[in-house]
Parts: structure tokens; sequence; C-alpha cells
């Protein structure tokens, strides 16, 4: 059964604007985003929203929801009262673009300055072996949908803009302890990157970022805090330090494999985030190129199928000489055979 | 006027002039912790500096607030580790060795630094909703920088903790001076307990149990403990919360036995 409901949405662009009320159908089963799509059929076609996947997993219908900030497609309509009024307004954090649309560069402006991955010298693409126990806590931060939440709601940089240079914000401090946990990445000073130029020490545990998370990862208590107390033993821990020292301790030390981008500036952009390139003993890898030694124009005229085959180019499927038959495949059919070969 | 934080060259946020539009009850949360946490300081300073009924030698139950006693004005049998400060002015609380470190442990635990800056501080009070500040570091300065030596609050708060068992072991005197049990000893045991979890529950303690390493694999028995360290540390916030209280209760019930408002309910002897 539907039902009409009221609902007030934020219209206009960097110039100004204001909630605007509207009375839209409801029917049941229905989130937020499907009442927008209605909107937009039926009373305003120029309201500008930003959506894709409908399902939780694009991250791109993020909004505020009757102030708080969440995914337009995962909020319930069924979640409301039928009399409630629904207010809808962009992500307040982000400069507007128009509508319920924001400029989200600010993300990822943070996520390059974030040092990547470091592959460890002295092995071969392909060749990286890790143990489930070892990754696990990474694979968490890996849910992340980049939706930016959590960027909207951490107060350092929504009700402080000036915090914004200095400040990389909750997905990138999940991205830098993703790093530092991982078991194959070479870098190792990603703690001191962290305090120095992301703005760790900003982040104050209100743990907003974490109630906000469409993912349900915990942020705070999995990636900041262990990343905090992995900054603590290399900047404020003499303890740590002396042990380190002392016992030579290579599991404090990381890899040790000296990968480290220049850092210590107390804030805003430096190394990585600067263009100064890695010093690895393992070089940036160039894509595959033609025989002319030029970057094909498109797949359908590259001279191979597509990147190098991990069995080696002169391997193709399927491969001669092998043969597989499921089991029980096999006892199904061995009675037959016998029959056949009986008569 | 719009409430949305600007900085002169930044391109304009939605001119949105609600400081939040959240419908829900948001202020009920800091409002009820902020009343907690003010009653828990008013109702520690005021035990503190009493310094009278906090031992019933009957029992030998010892408020945790006063553990261990070792000034020379310690009521008789309250210092089970000795008198080896002198007798103390009534300006200096009688628990002035554990007082300061598990004040401090609190203050800096990262459960409490949630509740404080939300509650008490208004930074911010709940999620998106503007705070009242117009300038704000964070914990990259003085004198909050001094949060990360929750690490050392840590360390001292256990030897605290075990000093807490010791004199939980002691509670079970009976009467006659045997074995025994009454209400006060297992309110305190059940306020060790709460302490325990809340100790060992520390996200310091998952850090150096396991947290700080690369490489599990390389580290089976600390992975283990880690794992249950974690496991605790998800509930980190309800035992800060439950221990608070069990310490107030735990108080207030031998301030009542020794002040002689009731006696104590004897299970055995």
């Amino acid at each position: 059964m539907g039902s009409t409901r009221k609902f007030r949405v934020w219209r206009g662009d960097e110039n100004g604007g204001d909630l605007q009320d509207f009375q839209v159908e409801v029917n049941e089963g229905e989130v937020v985003l499907d009442v927008i799509h209605r909107l937009q059929a039926t009373q305003t076609p120029d309201l500008a929203c930003r959506w894709n996947c409908k399902a939780g997993k694009c991250g791109s219908c993020s909004m505020e929801i009757n102030g708080m900030p969440k995914l337009g497609c995962m909020t319930r309509m069924s979640t409301f009262t039928e009399d409630e009024t629904v207010t809808i307004t962009p992500l307040r954090t982000f400069p507007v673009i128009r509508d319920l649309v924001t400029d989200v560069s600010y993300n990822y402006e943070k996520a390059r300055e974030t040092p990547a991955f470091a592959p460890p010298a002295g092995v071969a693409p392909g060749d990286y072996r890790m143990q489930q126990v070892d990754v696990e806590r990474s694979q968490e931060f890996r849910k992340c949908i980049e939706c930016f939440l959590c960027q909207n709601t951490c107060h350092v940089v929504r009700d402080h803009e000036e915090n914004k240079p200095e400040f990389s914000g909750p997905r990138y401090f999940i991205r830098a302890a993703e790093l530092d946990m991982h078991p194959l990445d070479a870098k190792t000073d990603r703690k001191e990157y962290a305090q120095a130029s992301m703005g760790m020490g900003y982040c104050n545990i209100t743990k907003c970022c974490t109630e906000v998370c469409p993912e349900h990862i915990k942020i705070t208590d999995n990636a900041i805090i262990p990343m905090k107390e992995r900054v603590i033993d290399r900047k404020f821990d003499p303890l740590v330090w002396l042990g380190r020292k002392i016992l030579r301790r290579d599991q404090l030390n990381g890899q040790g494999q000296g990968l480290d981008a220049p850092s210590g500036k107390p804030a805003g952009v430096t190394g990585h985030a600067k263009g100064v390139g890695p010093t690895s003993a393992r070089l940036p890898e160039p894509p595959d190129l033609q025989e002319d030694g030029k970057l094909a124009l498109t797949e359908i005229t590259f001279d191979r199928p597509a990147a190098p085959s991990p069995f080696g180019e002169d391997v193709s499927f399927p491969m001669r000489g092998t043969s597989y038959v499921h089991p029980d495949r096999q006892r199904e059919t061995s009675p037959e055979d016998e029959g056949t070969q009986a008569h | 006027m719009t409430t949305t934080a600007s900085r002169p060259g930044a391109k304009p946020r939605a001119a949105i002039a609600a400081r939040t539009l959240r419908t829900d009850r948001w202020w009920v949360p800091p409002l009820g912790i902020a009343a907690i946490l003010l009653f828990f300081i008013a109702y520690a300073t005021v035990r503190i500096f009493m310094a009278k009924w906090y031992f019933v030698p009957e029992h030998n139950y010892l408020t945790p607030l006063y553990s261990p006693c070792v000034a020379e004005n310690c009521v008789p049998g309250s210092s089970h580790f000795g008198t080896w400060l002198p007798a103390l002015p009534f300006f200096i609380p009688l628990g002035i060795i554990a007082f300061p470190i598990v004040a401090g442990f609190r203050v800096t635990c990262y459960y409490y630094r949630k509740s404080g800056y939300r509650s008490l501080w208004a930074s911010p009070q709940a999620c998106a909703v503007k705070e009242p500040h117009t300038k704000y570091t964070g914990e990259t300065r003085f004198p909050l920088i001094f949060m990360n030596a929750h690490r050392y609050f840590w360390y001292l708060a256990f030897a605290v903790l075990l000093i807490n068992f010791y004199d939980a072991a002691l509670g079970f005197k009976g009467t006659d001076g045997g074995f025994g049990i009454g209400l006060g000893t297992v309110i305190i045991w059940v306020n060790v307990l709460a302490l325990a979890g809340y100790t060992l529950s520390c996200h310091v303690c998952r850090h150096i149990t396991g947290g700080r390493l690369k490489h599990f694999s390389k580290h089976p028995l600390r992975y283990k403990f880690w794992t249950f360290v974690s496991k605790l540390n998800a509930k980190h916030g309800t035992y800060a919360m439950t221990s608070l209280f069990t310490v107030i209760l735990t108080d207030a019930y031998i301030m009542a036995v020794s002040a002689g408002w009731f006696s104590d309910l004897r299970f055995i002897n």
C-alpha cells in the first residue's frame, strides 16, 4: 500500500539554495533513493543526485538524511513514521556542485597523497606469498566502498575547513593501517608519515566515522587506534625505542628494506605526495608494449590478448596431456563403460 | 548565515543554516554520560579526601579508592603493603599511590576519550552536530598530546589491578578470623573482575599483546593472546562503565559497613 509522505530536499548550488518541500508517494519496500527517483520522474526532473548501483556497494548516493550521513539506497522508508518529514541534504563537508551532488575531490587528493603499496625487493610479481592470518586485519579495510560518509561526518574537517590540508581523514587512516599491517609492504615509515603528514593526531576518537560506515568497518577500533598505538611506538614511547635499538627487533622495524619517503614535516604534503619517487630495488613496471615499442592503441589491435599469462606465454589452453574427470562423475559412468566393454 | 565551516579561497559548501538537521534525540546519550562522569568525579573527590570509613577490619574489606594505603596515618590493618610513607596532611589523599594512576588511566582511555570529548567538551556532542569551538587542533599539541601516555598508565594500572586482587583475596576473612564470605566479599570480587575486564580489554593491551606485529603467523602464541584481547576489546566501553559503577558500589558498601550504617550480610562465617 502506497502512502503520500512529506519530504524536504535541499536544492541549490554554490551561490545558495534552500530546503524545498515535496509530497511524494512512497510504496512498501522502497528506500530514500527510490523517492529521489520518483521526484525526478514526477516533480523535479532537474534534481541532481549521484547514484549508481542501488545496492550499497558503489558508494555514490551518499547524502544526509534527517541530518545523518547515510547512503540513500540503504535507508529504508519503513524506518520513518508515516507522518514524519524526511529532510535530505547534500554532504556538508564538501563543496556543493548542485542539489545533492558535492565535489568530493578532497578525498581523491588525499588518496593521491597516501603512499601506495611498496613491493618487497627480490620478490617477483606472482611470487607473493602471504598467510591468511597475516592479511585478515587488512582485508577488513578492503571492504571500503569509498562513499566518504566517514570523511563527511568527521568533525575535524566538517566543522573546521582550515584543517583540510593537514588532515587526511578516516578513510585514509584505514588505508595507512591496511598497508602498515600488510605482510609484504616494504615501506617502513608509514607510522611517522601518518603522524606527520596525514594528521593522525587530529583524531580524538569520537568514533563518528565508525557509526556512519555502511560497511560496518570498525574504523576507530581496528584501524585508527592501532595506528595511533604504532605511532606511539615510534614517536612517544622511549621504552620501545630503546628496545628496538638494543635488541634490533625486526618486528618493530617492519621489513627494514629502507624504502622510506622523506617525512617529518609537521603538516601537509610531503615525500610521496610531493612526487618523490620510491627508492626500491624493484622499479615501477611499465605496461606491456607492442613490438614497435609503443603502447597499443586499443586492446583489439594489441598483438597479445591481455596481460602476460602467469603460466607463461608459451602455454595454450586447454592444456594438452592433462585430463580431468570429476570423481563422482567417474563413479557414475564406470559401470556403463564396463557394460559397453562386455558387449 | 550558514553554520557550515568555510575558509578563504575554499569552494562554498551547501548553504544550510541549521546547526544540525538530526531529528532524533541526539543530546540524550552525551547528557547521560556527562551526568555519570560528573557524578563519579564528584563522588571520588569527596571520598578520597574523607580519610575515614575506608576499611572494615573484621573482614579485611579495603575500598579500592584507598588501596594500597601506605601512609603512617592509615587505619591499623589496612596497610597490606606496609607503611613507607609518613603521615599525610589532610589535603593529600591516603590513596595517593594508586589514585593518580587509575584516574590517569581512565582519562587517557580510548573509550573515555570518546565519551569525555563528546559529553564534557562538546567536540563534537554527537555525530553530524556542529561543535561550538572555533578552532580545533585535536591531540596534536599540549596538553592533549599527553593522551598518548595511555600506555604508561596501563602498565601502572595493571600493577594496581594485581594489588586489588590481593586485597580481594584478603577479603575472605570470617568473623572468627578464619575463612568467610559475606556480601562485601562478593561485591569486592565482582569489582575486581570488572576492573580486570576493563584493564585487559584496553586497546593498549591489545596492541602490546600482538597488535603491533606485522606477521601473526610468526608469533602464534601472541596471536592467540591478541585474539582473546580483541574479543574483550569489542566490549571495552561496557567494561569501562561497569567497572566505574562497581568501584562506586564497592566503596559505598565498605563506607556504609565501616561507618556502622548497616552490618555486613554474612553467607559463610
